[in-house]
């Protein structure tokens, strides 16, 4: 077969629609709980109810005779499992309790009713031992980690910060806390689980179930070839879903005991403590500027919390190693490990929370300059990336900064904070950066060319709802330069060819650049080829080990900026979001459509960040308080106003043959800040702790004049 | 395979389809409208869902979801949360949205229409083409439900139902409420959406709501 005379017009950078719309909209996509296998049982899982200690009895008895029930695994029972690198997998391993919400026991029964009442009624005996819950802040045992997520090191010193910031014409020296916030995809985590002849199949909720069947392969001592992870439709994950999770274990487990398959969804009261979380951060931020508001110092100071499960450190000072020019510089991360639930990914770990505090003070620096936010930012953009001297493979946030005030309407601002008020209401704007950087990791992928004209591709990406099957199918369709509905692709199982997971904002540069590699392979073998193509078609396969995994020397993000307009009510404390636009540098945008919604889904989760989503640790229980969707805000759509996203063309050699940055997660970077920055901007008050609810402002509002 | 390239892996062969008669629990022959006996904790139930009518012997702390879900492997209503604080479960009953994770199955006695039931005579409810047509979803758990709690919206728009927003004199003069963006907004705002498709959900709702007052 030849490949058309003239080739089509590109599919990427068109609006096209999204695969599995229909799908979706019509009821038919199924999730992870949605493929119930004959004679499927059920699974609920028991949390433990003391924050720290043993358990000394597991009442299975009283359990086993009520109806249904099949099973209840324990320490006692459950299957052993080898060694794992993620210890929040190692559940009903031994009697150790870390925290409160911990998995003690998991109930099987017939119907989902019965297993539910079942694991209620469980009596479980403990002995509880004192714990620490914190608060990290201050705390004896806090240390410096060896690195901190993402691999960066903890700690960089650039200079002599104290001697430069001293000597400061302007200095900013201000401290911002955040509580933990949660994932909380619609989705709940869920797993199916059975088995057949000693081979394990399994739909999963997560965002990668090549690294599922791998883990699951060393946790069950099995060979990777008995085992089929399915992820074909994932109800979003923002991280939760990054690798495996306890439920997927429990699944697991209790379809080998059984003999049955096992259905297991995690109820939403559990996630909060079981599938990882934003963990709350104090952050110092101390800035020193010359006359001119050029940056001479600048310390970004993090101190956090994990659990005595597993160390996880957001890398929260490293975006400013990258942000602004800063020839004396101090960033540091240090962590206390608590009786507490375990932290790990959540959208932009690290950028979300560190950009919230760099981009908040460096509104106070504004203020304290008497400089405009945009030109003050714009006085110090760097042309290299500060801490490792390395130049930008492309960094426009300067065109993000102006063409967002441009759009907006910044230029007419009036810089005075606390002066526009009409009737109750307190008008302000503010303004932030964003930043991400450039993931990308090896993946393989196979192109085949059947006879009829039509080609498939084949590798394990996930769609978590980023869009990758509509995607992956445009990139492969260039590069085969070939009608966009003639490429079929096939995701979502660990079945097909192995590939990364969804996550780092990586999935379309790291699974697009398999794809293309391996269409244009078969692009090349097809020009070979004379007369029509044999039944099974023509084939290429691509592994991007080498390319993908090489060291770049150049640094490597993208850049945005938000603009926002609030509202604050004098008399109520609460703060209504009037505008967001954000304007993003983030290389090719391959399909206008999805990118637009990933862009506006981060801003919204930024809203939620900055003003709804609050979560407290109890530190008598070591537990969260607001574990359910009543008392933990996420945006409804009545607090998403108006909300624009664009983008500005970058044409960056350097990255993929794409040339694609991350989008799935700069959006919610910076969004908090913009929205604190214009609620100063409003009130004339700086609030640094977020999130920004009524009882927060409260205190420090005017309030109605008699 | 699916159309949208769902690879499906499922080796073992297993069908999709829901479990309900594998519990043994299938349609009895008899027909009550409570428990065969007293103390007894299941019910001959029927069911009306999208034009069918399903005799189903249920629990009878089965949730009207449950029993969609896992019996009549409807899974297009979605559970988020199981306790009526998203909105992902929302289904007509009667044409009204209502939680279905709320409700119980067995005192469910209306006509309930799920998301599979939107389209009529083969063809997509306007809604369903509008959500495509503006990319109102991302990863669509939380989309069946938006599509029909915005479903019950239009005819409660339609119906004059004021909401927190209509001003007031609007409301008192009766008549179909004007849905501006503000008055979606509010009246969409006991489904979340994660992906935060907010914006889009708003222009979809709109657009179908041209369609349907045209
Ligand atoms: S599942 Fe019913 S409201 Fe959340
Ligand atoms: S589309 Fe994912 S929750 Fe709405």
């Amino acid at each position: 077969m030849c490949p058309p005379p003239t080739p089509p017009a590109p599919a990427t950078g068109t609006d096209a629609e999204r695969r599995d719309a229909w799908h979706k909209v019509t009821g038919t996509a199924r999730y992870a709980a949605e493929r119930t296998p004959p004679g499927c049982l059920h699974a609920v899982p028991v949390p433990a109810t003391i924050a720290r200690g043993r358990v000394t009895a597991v009442h299975a008895d009283e359990i086993l005779r009520g109806p249904g029930v099949h099973a209840v695994l324990s320490h006692e029972n459950a299957p052993r499992l080898a060694e794992a690198d993620d210890r929040t997998l190692a559940v009903l391993q031994n009697d150790r309790v870390p925290h409160r919400g911990w998995y003690v026991a998991l109930v099987v029964a017939d119907t989902p009713e019965n297993a539910r009442a079942a694991a209620d009624a469980l009596r479980i005996e403990y002995a509880a031992e004192d714990h620490d819950a914190g608060p990290a802040d201050g705390h004896p045992r806090l240390r410096t980690p060896e690195e901190v997520n993402g691999g960066h090191p903890a700690v960089r010193e650039r200079g002599d910060f104290d001697a430069a910031y001293a000597t400061s014409a302007f200095r900013v020296d201000a401290t911002y806390t955040m509580t933990a916030l949660h994932n909380h995809p619609m989705e709940p985590h869920a797993s199916t689980a059975w088995w057949t002849d000693g081979a394990l199949t399994v739909h999963d909720s997560s965002q990668g179930s090549t690294t599922v069947r791998d883990v699951l392969a060393r946790l069950f001592a099995l060979p990777r070839e008995r085992i089929t992870v399915g992820s074909a439709h994932v109800g979003g994950g923002f991280g939760s879903k990054g690798t495996p999770r306890p439920q997927v274990v429990l699944a697991v487990m209790a379809a080998r005991h059984t003999g049955r398959p096992v259905k297991l969804a995690l109820p939403r009261r559990h996630l909060p403590a079981t599938v990882g979380h934003r963990a709350p951060t104090v952050q110092r931020v101390r800035i020193g500027a010359d006359a001119h508001g050029a940056i001479q110092a600048l310390a970004h100071e993090v101190t956090t919390q994990t659990s005595t499960v597993t160390e996880f450190v957001e890398q929260a000072a490293v975006p400013a190693r990258v942000m602004y020019a800063s020839p004396h510089s101090r960033t540091t991360h240090r962590v206390v490990a608590l009786d507490v639930p375990t932290p790990s990914w959540m959208r932009a770990p690290g950028e979300a929370s560190g950009m919230y505090a760099l981009e908040a003070a460096m509104d106070e620096l504004a203020v304290a300059t008497g400089l405009d936010p945009v030109e003050l930012r714009l006085r110090n953009d760097p042309d290299r990336e500060p801490d490792s001297g390395r130049p930008f493979s492309s960094r426009n946030l300067a065109g993000c900064l102006r063409e967002g005030a441009r759009l907006f309407g910044w230029e007419d601002r009036d810089p005075r904070p606390g002066v526009r008020r009409s009737g109750d209401r307190l008008t302000g704007t503010g303004v932030a950066s964003a930043t991400y950087p450039y993931l990308v990791s090896p993946s393989t992928a196979t192109a085949r060319a059947a006879p009829d004209g039509t080609y498939v591709v084949r590798l394990n990406a996930t769609d978590i709802g980023t869009g990758a099957r509509t995607v992956l199918a445009q990139i492969a369709a260039d590069a085969l330069q070939a009608p966009l509905d003639s490429v079929r692709v096939e995701i979502g199982s660990s079945a097909l060819p192995d590939a990364p997971l969804a996550g780092g904002s990586s999935g379309t540069s790291s699974w697009g650049w398999a794809v293309h590699r391996a269409c244009t392979a078969l692009a090349d073998r097809l020009r070979a080829h004379s007369g029509p193509l044999p039944p099974e078609g023509l084939s290429a396969r691509a592994d991007t080990a080498e390319e993908a995994g090489k060291e770049s020397p150049y640094a490597r993000h993208a850049f945005g900026a938000h603009f926002a307009e609030v509202e604050v009510d004098a008399v109520t404390g609460e703060v209504r979001v009037n505008r967001l636009l954000g304007v993003f540098a983030a290389g090719r945008i391959l399909n206008p459509r999805t990118a637009r919604s990933q862009f506006i889904g981060g801003m919204t989760m930024g809203i939620g960040m900055a003003l709804t989503e609050g979560s407290t640790l109890d530190r008598r229980y070591g537990e969260f308080v607001e574990r359910d969707l009543a008392s933990y805000h996420v945006p409804v759509n009545a607090d998403v106003p108006s909300l624009e996203a664009h983008w500005l063309d970058e044409d960056d050699p350097h990255l993929n043959p794409m040339g694609s940055k991350g989008i799935g997660e700069i959006g919610i970077v910076g969004t908090a800040a913009a929205l604190a920055n214009a609620v100063h901007h409003a009130v004339g008050v700086r609030l640094r702790d977020l999130p920004l609810t009524p009882d927060r402002l409260l205190p420090h509002l005017p309030g109605r004049p008699d | 395979m699916d159309r949208d390239g769902t690879a499906g892996p499922d080796p073992a062969g297993h069908d999709d389809r829901g479990d309900e008669r594998r519990h043994g629990h299938g349609p009895g022959n008899s027909r009550h409208d409570g428990p065969d006996r007293p103390g007894e904790s299941t019910s001959s139930t029927v069911l009306q869902v999208n034009g069918s009518i399903h005799h189903l012997r249920l629990d009878h702390r089965t949730t009207l979801l449950d029993a969609l879900r896992e019996h009549l492997d409807l899974t297009g209503a979605k559970k988020g949360c199981d306790h009526g604080q998203c909105g992902a479960c929302t289904v007509l009953v009667d044409g009204r949205r209502v939680n279905s994770c709320l409700v119980l199955a067995v005192a469910c006695d209306g006509p309930v229409t799920t998301v599979e039931g939107l389209a009529e005579g083969g063809r997509p409810h306007p809604l369903q083409e509008a959500f495509v047509a503006r990319d109102a979803l991302q990863c669509g758990y939380c989309t069946p439900g938006q599509l029909c709690s915005a479903v019950a919206l239009l005819a409660e728009a339609a119906a004059g139902h004021p909401s927190h927003v209509t001003p007031p004199r609007a409301a008192r003069a009766g008549g179909p409420a004007e849905l501006t963006r503000d008055e979606i907004r509010e009246r969409m705002s006991g489904n979340l959406c994660r992906c935060g498709a907010y914006p889009h959900i708003v222009d979809a709702v709109t657009d179908a709501h041209r369609e349907t007052v045209r």
